[in-house]
């Protein structure tokens, strides 16, 4: 299997609350994996273990396995700044720093201490084009990245996360508050991006998942109810819950 | 904005262009077996009735899954319903081919029972109808469609002629009457290549248009 990432019998607590039940989760490399499910069902929690963000939430217990690469990432010797940078990360709203434009692209490769203009500069371009935002912002670098529409403001996190080359990009309800046109964009982006990294989305929207993703995640309550080729969990789910939820029968 | 999406729409009608071309085919070497009397266009059509069933399979998987996991609207999603009829009736059209070289068969093992009057020239016409439904299809020509649809009828009264004419020849000549009776099966079966014919128009029509031209509506 040509896998990126291989979750394993992953248990996680909030103090006493289990949130995830033994979830297992294959994320193939450089394809779109979804995970879906109502409120609650733990999908934001399974992807935020994938870089170890939930490292920082108080009393937060985990058990069980995520390899990246075939290598434990919760392993004693794991470098988890370095984790991040290999998997990074788009929040639900766009979260640009209070910096230019440039600024918030080089702002990984800065706290890494490349200060090379021309190493700087070289990235800045590659990564507002991976992006799809150079040939609007190429001339306007430094303008403050508050001031772009919200729709820019999440692609140019993503240019973001694509400075530091990362291999995997986890996606955390992404489009949630963007407007049609705007989730199209970042939608065709994603199918675009997929071509050179991993990615994994957590989604509410469950016609975007259909849409983009090659492989989807139907969680509930804690436990992974169905994994599959997106095709198969949308035309024929094997698990009634499934069928139910993506029928729109839910609840 | 180009959208992935548009690649697999194109990727399903280049599918049922292959399909198209294969079933037009089909027909005309049916049509050539019988007329020429000629066994290797018989089997010519039952190989390739093989990668007509094969591509049905192909082209409704594709269908169930644009719909699925696309959720089309307007003039995408009459294109892949129009997509999945249309991949209904060219199977079917294979099968009538199948059906004629199973007749011409039957007939190349007996003497030729007469010139065959008017039945040439109702293949003709029904070929002519699926080549023309074919192209209106794939290339969105509702103008060349309703002419196909302008044709049926002909083909019916041509149906009835060469039944007539064939149920006359039997009574005078019922050692003719096992032939006979192969040749209306034929004409049964052109007729209906012409029914189908006129059901990928009509497609064609709703799919360009988004109008109901069926039984006479739109």
């Amino acid at each position: 299997m040509d896998c990126a990432i291989t979750v394993r019998d992953l248990d996680l607590y909030y103090g006493t609350f289990q949130a995830l039940k033994k979830v297992p989760l294959d994320v193939m490399r450089h394809r779109i994996t979804a995970l879906i499910g109502p409120s609650g069902c733990g999908k934001s929690t399974l992807l935020r273990t994938l870089n170890r963000m939930n490292d920082l939430v108080p009393g937060v217990r985990i058990q069980g396995q995520i390899l990246l690469e075939g290598r434990d990432i919760y392993a004693a010797d794991m470098d988890v700044c370095a984790l991040r940078k290999r998997v990074g990360m788009v929040f639900q709203r766009p979260n640009p720093f209070p910096l230019s434009i440039r600024d918030n692209v080089t702002f990984g490769l800065r706290v890494a201490g490349q200060t090379d203009r021309d190493v700087q500069d070289e990235v800045v371009e590659q990564s507002l084009k991976g992006a799809w935002l150079w040939d609007q912002l190429k001339d306007q670098l430094n303008r403050s990245a508050l001031e772009l529409p919200m729709d820019q403001q999440q692609r140019l996190c993503v240019a973001r996360v694509l400075a530091v080359e990362p291999e995997v990009i986890l996606m955390d309800e992404p489009c949630s508050a963007l407007d049609p046109i705007a989730t199209a964009r970042i939608e065709e982006l994603m199918l675009d991006l997929k071509t050179r990294y991993t990615i994994v989305i957590v989604t509410h929207n469950m016609q975007q998942a259909a849409r983009i993703s090659d492989y989807s995640g139907y969680m509930l309550l804690g436990d992974m109810v169905e994994f599959g080729a997106t095709s198969g969990v949308f035309t024929s789910p094997k698990d009634k819950r499934t069928q139910d939820y993506v029928s729109g029968r839910y609840g | 904005m180009q959208r992935h999406f548009d690649e697999e729409l194109q990727a399903l009608k280049l599918q049922l262009m292959k399909m198209s071309a294969l079933a037009e085919a089909m027909i005309s070497e049916a049509v050539k077996a019988l007329m020429d009397r000629d066994p290797s266009r018989v089997q010519t059509v039952y190989e390739r009735e093989k990668e007509v069933n094969h591509l049905q399979v192909v082209i409704d998987e594709m269908c169930l899954t644009l719909i699925a996991l696309h959720q089309p609207a307007a003039g995408d999603l009459r294109f892949i319903l129009g997509a999945a009829k249309t991949n209904s009736d060219l199977e079917r059209l294979a099968d009538l081919a199948v059906n004629i070289v199973d007749e011409a068969k039957e007939l190349m093992e007996q003497p030729p029972l007469k010139p065959f009057g008017i039945l040439p020239r109702m293949a003709i016409l029904a070929r002519t109808m699926v080549r023309d439904s074919l192209h209106a299809f794939v290339n969105r020509e509702p103008g060349k469609a309703r002419e196909v649809l302008l044709r049926d009828d002909e083909l019916d009264q041509l149906k009835r002629d060469v039944t007539a004419e064939l149920t006359d020849y039997m009574s005078r000549d019922p050692s003719a009457v096992s032939r006979g009776l192969a040749l209306v099966l034929v004409a049964r079966n052109l007729e209906r290549v012409g029914d189908h014919a006129t059901n990928i128009a009509e497609n064609t029509i709703f799919v360009v248009e988004g109008r109901d031209v069926r039984h006479h509506g739109g």
